[in-house]
């Protein structure tokens, strides 16, 4: 599943990536595969949402949250 | 020792290095630009333990050397740089130990590069409270350098930095993190071979970086450019591999070094104020409340210190006529100089107060959320999250608005939002319309509470926001580029302001809207007094001859002739053969040529037009009472149909144009500093102008 489909509150693990430029990004950001993340809210409008990895709190578009694969 | 040593200061967002660095600097500091972009250059001098002192640089915060934006590039541009004044003998990372992994990232990075490098683990504080335990000591001997647990908001462990600063060795001494050779070894051996690197680490990054380094020439770029060719090298792979090795490396290490305490885990406060703060329903109410409360305060609390700057300005001016000579150069200065530093000071007091509220809600970590909970609706219309502040900082003045587009990392959307923001009603525009809507919106009350004159101004604001975001949604469309945008952004948990902090921000953004809103004002405000003042030298002199005869009659009224006399010296003027010149054209939109020679006169600022219409129409007291100049204006006959001049539909036509045109030298000149080129300044002023002429067309021809 993508993470852009986690449910609030529900975690997961980082299995991979779907956007190679993304994914650097995301990887610097702490967002590796393996790394355990949990979405924490969704802004009040629907988009972007927000997730805590690596002990901090990362916000990201569900455009964005959509190139990362979980496995569950 | 004029040969200060150099230290950088680098370090993530949110790590509370400007605190440090404001610590170790205090008020030794001196803010620029780095050459070529509009990045914010802070140096400071540091006096050492040791009696000697250093020179401290604050690098833009960075989560990596691999930048996301143009103004990202810098940091990596000044380490590189070997013939840039700025390369430091000393690089100081400033990490926060409560969020060590994604911090040390840049780190590892910082430290390939073989320049000697201190650690700084900042918010010890939060760390501890968090349950972190960090065994600095082992951290240390891994990383082979000097590692310093500091709370920079208490000022804690600040003196151990300087003397680590002091104390530190010229050679580098950390361990490397990663084998950078195996990520690309032939690449990183020709380019080594072929330019001064310090490291296989830097001619790795050069690789990456340099199309974006001003320090190489377009022929070595070219010829990096072709090594990699050669090699099939390919930058984004070759970035993941790093990344995952680099937190390899960070993972090892914190599992040595790190311990946490489990019964410190749980909800923490900063979650638990989230849930409400950025909550569907009230998320949204609280945000439109703090906005309310803002406005609230601009309005309200900047009221006595403008007036105050206005009467200062009056009785020195007063004061000046008194005991300066009757001559040019007084007139000069009264109504050229001073005319125009009053114009840019009266708008201080909103600023600072706007800043003030933008500082703490930063500072706390609220406007993270703002962005958060605005970036779906702003994306809509071709605008990100960040440029909510801008927008709203528009409403005060578009001059610091504009300056506070330098968060956003997107070019094109930086670009949108600098151009769609003076459509925002600044204050500048609220003069103007006070004076307008009190000629024609009748001083009533409907349903019993709601003032129409209310109503009616509500109206040009919601006027200007919807032409800033239409207009927004139109340039999406046109403005290109090859930069992707992301909005991939820490959410910094919350804290209290601190107050020292601020009021350093305060200062530097009071300072430079001073500088570069008043040099403009003040040279335009010349030019214009003298095409106000001068004209054919035969018409003005007749004039003057005349009023002097007149004068001499027995009982005359000298003051009502001494106006008399401006207005018609003004009608002679340059500047009023340019409103009849400019008559045909705006003749369509409702306007005469008084109303033409007041719109050159507020070219530089649209307050003026309140000034110039006194002026034009004689009225006692040059137009400080506002009552006056309005019963002057509203008997005010067309002498060719005979009907008012200010109609219903001339005055809401004028509006209009008040409201898009870019009638503000100082925005002008802002945005040519920002965005470091003359096309975007003339684009601006050229959409801006057609879409006020066009506008206030359609609204008169409809409404006549």
């Amino acid at each position: 599943m993508k993470l852009s489909e986690l449910m609030v509150g529900d975690s997961a693990t980082i299995l991979e990536f779907t956007d190679q430029e993304m994914s650097v990004k995301l990887m610097e950001m702490g967002c590796l595969p393996g790394e355990l993340v949990k979405l924490e809210q969704v802004a009040p409008l629907g988009d972007p949402i927000a997730i805590t990895v690596a002990g901090y709190k990362l916000s990201l578009r569900i455009n964005e949250a959509a190139t990362i694969l979980l496995k569950k | 020792m004029s040969e200060h040593l150099k230290v950088a200061l680098i370090g993530n967002p949110n790590t509370g290095k400007s605190t440090l660095f404001n610590d170790l600097t205090g008020l030794n500091q001196k803010v620029g630009n780095f050459p070529g972009v509009t990045v914010d250059k802070k140096t400071g001098l540091v006096k050492l333990s040791n009696g000697q002192s250093a020179e401290i640089i604050d690098l833009p915060g960075i989560y990596s050397l691999y930048a996301k934006s143009k103004d990202e590039q810098i940091a990596f541009e000044v380490l590189y740089d070997r013939k840039g004044k700025l390369r430091p003998d000393l690089v100081v990372v400033v990490a926060d130990a409560s969020n060590l992994k994604r911090n040390l990232l840049l780190y590892t990075q910082v430290a390939d590069l073989n320049i000697p490098v201190i650690l700084v683990l900042n918010m010890i504080d939060v760390a501890e409270k968090n349950g972190l335990r960090i065994d600095v000591d082992r951290l240390a001997a891994r990383l082979g350098i000097r590692v310093i647990p500091v709370n920079a908001r208490e000022n804690k462990g600040v003196n151990e930095v300087k003397l680590a600063i002091g104390e530190a060795t010229k050679i580098a001494t950390q361990v490397k993190t990663i084998e950078v050779e195996e990520l690309a070894p032939a690449l990183i051996d020709e380019i080594s071979g072929s330019f001064e690197t310090s490291s296989p680490y830097e001619a790795l990054q050069l690789a990456h970086q340099h199309e974006n380094l001003s320090s190489l020439t377009i022929e070595q770029s070219d010829f990096i450019e072709s090594l990699e060719q050669k090699h099939a090298f390919h930058s984004a792979n070759s970035q993941s591999k790093e990344t995952i090795a680099r937190y390899n490396f960070i993972n090892d290490l914190l599992f040595d070094t790190v311990k946490q305490d489990e019964s410190a885990k749980g909800e923490t406060f900063s979650n638990k104020i989230d849930k409400v703060l950025t909550h569907r329903v009230f998320g949204l109410v609280i945000f439109v409340i703090i906005l309310f409360l803002v406005f609230q305060s601009i309005f309200t609390f900047a009221e006595y210190p403008m007036s105050f700057i206005e009467k200062g300005f009056l009785s020195i001016e007063q004061w000046l006529s008194g005991v300066l000579p009757v001559g040019v150069f007084t007139n000069l200065l009264i109504d050229g100089v001073l005319a125009g530093l009053s114009g840019v000071l009266v708008f201080l007091p909103q600023i600072v107060i706007l800043f003030f509220f933008i500082a703490i809600l930063e500072d706390t970590g609220y406007m993270a959320r703002v962005t958060f909970m605005m970036d779906k609706l702003m994306r809509k219309v071709g605008l990100n999250g960040k440029s909510v502040v801008p927008l709203i900082s528009g409403v005060a003045c578009a001059v610091p608005a504009i300056m506070a587009t330098r968060t956003i990392e997107s070019w094109k959307d930086r670009i949108i939002t600098i151009l769609v923001t003076p459509l925002m009603s600044c204050s500048a525009r609220l003069p103007v319309y006070t004076l307008l809507i009190s000629l024609v919106v009748p001083d009533q009350k409907i349903l019993g509470f709601l003032s129409l004159q209310g109503l009616a101004l509500l109206s040009m604001y919601l006027v200007g926001f919807f032409a800033a975001i239409g207009a927004a949604w139109i340039m999406k469309r046109i403005v290109r580029s090859r930069e992707r945008g992301y909005f991939i952004m820490e959410l910094p948990i919350y804290r209290m302001p601190r107050w020292s902090n601020i009021g350093l921000q305060l200062y530097e953004k009071a300072r430079t809207f001073v500088i570069e809103a008043g040099k403009v004002i003040i040279a335009v405000s010349v030019i214009l007094w003298v095409l106000s003042t001068y004209g054919p030298s035969d018409k003005m002199s007749t004039i003057d001859t005349h009023f002097e005869t007149l004068a001499k009659v027995p009982g005359a009224n000298i003051g009502l002739l001494e106006q008399e006399k401006g207005a018609q010296k003004l009608e002679a003027s340059y500047a009023g053969i340019l409103g009849k010149a400019i008559e045909p054209v705006i003749k369509p939109l409702g306007y005469d040529w008084k109303i033409g020679i007041a719109l050159i006169t507020s070219f530089a600022a649209r307050e003026v037009f309140v000034g110039t219409m006194s002026t034009i129409y004689s009225v006692e007291g040059d137009g400080e009472n506002i009552v006056s100049v309005r019963q002057k204006l509203a008997t005010a006959i067309n002498t060719e149909t005979g009907l008012p001049v200010f109609s219903l539909a001339t005055a809401i036509s004028l509006m209009f144009f008040y409201a898009f045109a870019m009638q503000c030298a100082s925005t002008i000149a802002v945005v040519y500093r920002e965005t470091k080129s003359v096309k975007w300044p003339i684009i601006q002023l050229a959409y801006m102008t057609t879409l006020a002429y066009v506008a206030s067309l359609i609204v008169y021809q409809v409404l006549k």
